[in-house]
């Protein structure tokens, strides 16, 4: 093995490290009561949170390589915006009440075939006439993202105020209130997700090479890329019906990632990716629930470190 | 063999590739040249199957290329185009190493291995192995990307105007390299190019287009004649033999 083989892997253990001291931490730290309570709950916390990071980590990585960019990702492309489109439409008819009274499990299927329904018709409208566009691609999707914001916030304006509050609830970061059974049909979706997503890593590597670099290696560009799209669409849904749109959440991991991984390889960088996105989630949440005592949702910390590198980003001019 | 059959390309009303039939042979440099928009570009991309076409096929050594899987013919076939972005951080290593890609599906045996540091060795490219391609100069980063395709080890080989943003050195030296990579490797190489000397004195073969259309192809003393090149790009160029070569003076 090369020297410079070795540098990812001490990356990934150090992370994972880290990750496992952080995720100790918060499930042991200033625990007064009975350990079979506490143990639970906060298990399921971490848990939700792992899933989330894992889910945002991996989708922005992959998308970023499908679509041959660094700054756009999957929320900004108007995927969150889409699941937030929904949540107001069913907030807005059926009112807050009727939307408790529905299975969990039946509404998260609906996101789901929703936003895998929303970005297969995008990919395959965009991608029938001609091979080259994914530039309008992604004009379309910040379009898109626009008309969803639009809509949902013409609905939120006319809805009742009580109803609102309801549906504000449900659309800010927050570990604090995920429901179990939601919990158990995200691992399995997350799972299904990964096998696979992992047994196309070495392709993600040649797809970074550009479309025609990519076809040239015998790698069948167009099957991948809407293989991709789909499972991007997949944890996209389960996140945000996790915890509600982080917009600038994925941006941060994958770039943090490209820039410590020290390889091109796919192979590496998504579960440095990952574990970045677990280090910064579960603890963030440490702070936020032993620092700041509650008093501030950990989406709005999120936004604002991400919101900054995004910024930087944009002035270093990576945007290519 | 590549063989064309009644080839065509259509965006919308304008065709740019018209009903092209042709068969490039097997081994040799084959050099297409032609006025800009005459559909050389398109051609190749359409017998590297990067773009689909609107009629016609093209069969590599009887392979369909719309047909056959993509994995398959990237062990005979590949392109290398002129502009060439690579989203991640890579060294001339890995890049070259993405050429073994078509057997080793990212897992690289010690042979791979072997096979990318011989590419390496080849365009002589051993000092800069280790640079990221984004520290290397145009000419070395088209030197590096002229490696991964030759580390693919495909019989035939498809370029694109190599020698585009090369100076006159580093031109004259890529096409030395193909004309021995055609001779010591036995590939068959086919290329896009502008400068019709360079076509002349490296080529085997000529095929010279416009409008969409194969106008004539032969050999080089059968195209680089007065009445060819003015049917192929409407100017009349002086061609004078040098040392056996035929070269045109159209500068002045």
């Amino acid at each position: 093995m090369r020297k410079k083989d070795l540098r990812p892997i001490c990356v990934l253990l150090i992370l994972a490290a880290v990750a496992a001291a952080v995720i100790v931490l918060f499930m042991t730290l200033d625990a007064k009561g009975r350990w079979d309570f506490i143990l639970p709950f906060r298990g399921m916390k971490v848990l939700s949170m792992v899933l989330v990071a894992y889910a945002v980590a991996v989708s922005t990585v992959l998308f970023q390589t499908v679509s041959h960019n660094r700054i756009l990702t999957p929320s900004i492309m108007g995927f969150d915006a889409l699941y937030v489109l929904i949540q107001t439409g069913l907030i807005f008819t059926m009112g807050s009440a009727g939307l408790t009274a529905l299975d969990a499990r039946l509404l998260f299927g609906i996101e789901v075939a929703a936003m895998v329904a929303f970005s297969s018709l995008l990919y395959r409208w965009l991608f029938s006439g001609s091979s080259r566009s994914l530039h309008l691609l992604l004009l379309v999707g910040i379009v898109f993202g626009v008309l969803f914001r639009s809509l949902s916030g013409f609905m939120q304006r006319i809805i009742d105020p009580n109803e609102f509050v309801v549906l504000q609830d449900r659309l800010f970061a927050n570990f604090n209130s995920v429901d179990a059974n939601l919990l158990a049909i995200s691992t399995a979706a997350v799972v299904a997700v990964s096998i696979v997503a992992w047994r196309l890593t070495p392709a993600y590597d040649v797809l970074a090479l550009g479309r025609e670099a990519a076809i040239n290696l015998g790698v069948d560009h167009s099957r991948v890329t809407t293989v991709v799209l789909i499972l991007v669409a997949i944890l996209v849904s389960v996140s945000t019906a996790l915890v509600g749109p982080v917009t600038f959440f994925g941006l941060l991991v994958a770039n943090l990632a490209y820039q410590i991984a020290g390889t091109h390889k796919h192979r590496f960088i998504l579960p440095v990716a990952s574990l970045l996105a677990i280090i910064c989630i579960v603890g963030g949440q440490l702070v936020l629930e032993r620092v700041f005592a509650f008093d501030t949702a950990l989406s709005i910390v999120i936004e604002f470190l991400g919101g900054i590198v995004f910024l930087a980003l944009l002035i270093r001019g990576t945007a290519r | 063999m590549i063989e064309i059959s009644k080839l065509s390309k259509a965006y919308g009303d304008a065709i740019v590739v018209r009903d092209v039939s042709l068969i490039l042979p097997r081994r040799g440099v084959t050099s297409i040249i032609g006025p800009n928009g005459a559909g050389k570009s398109t051609l190749l991309s359409m017998i590297s199957r990067l773009l689909p076409m609107t009629a016609g096929t093209v069969t590599v050594d009887g392979l369909d290329v719309t047909q056959t899987p993509s994995d398959i013919l990237a062990k005979r076939l590949s392109i290398l185009r002129q502009d060439n972005r690579v989203s991640s951080r890579l060294t001339v290593r890995d890049l070259v190493e993405f050429g073994r890609y078509p057997y080793s599906k990212g897992r690289l045996t010690p042979e791979d291995r072997a096979h990318a540091a011989r590419a390496i060795g080849y365009l002589d490219l051993e000092p800069l192995a280790d640079r990221f391609l984004d520290e290397l100069s145009g000419g070395q980063r088209q030197r590096a990307y002229v490696a991964m395709v030759l580390c693919q080890d495909t019989e035939y080989v498809l370029f694109d105007e190599p020698l585009n943003n090369l100076d006159m050195k580093h031109a004259v030296g890529m096409m030395k390299l193909l004309r021995r990579a055609a001779d010591d490797l036995g590939k068959t190489i086919v290329l896009v190019l502008h400068d019709i000397n360079f076509a002349s004195c490296y080529s085997d073969y000529l095929v010279a287009m416009r409008d969409g259309t194969v106008v004539h192809h032969g050999t080089p003393a059968e195209i680089m004649t007065g009445p060819v090149i003015r049917a192929v790009y409407d100017m009349d160029v002086e061609i004078q033999e040098i040392r056996g070569y035929r070269i045109s003076n159209y500068y002045l």
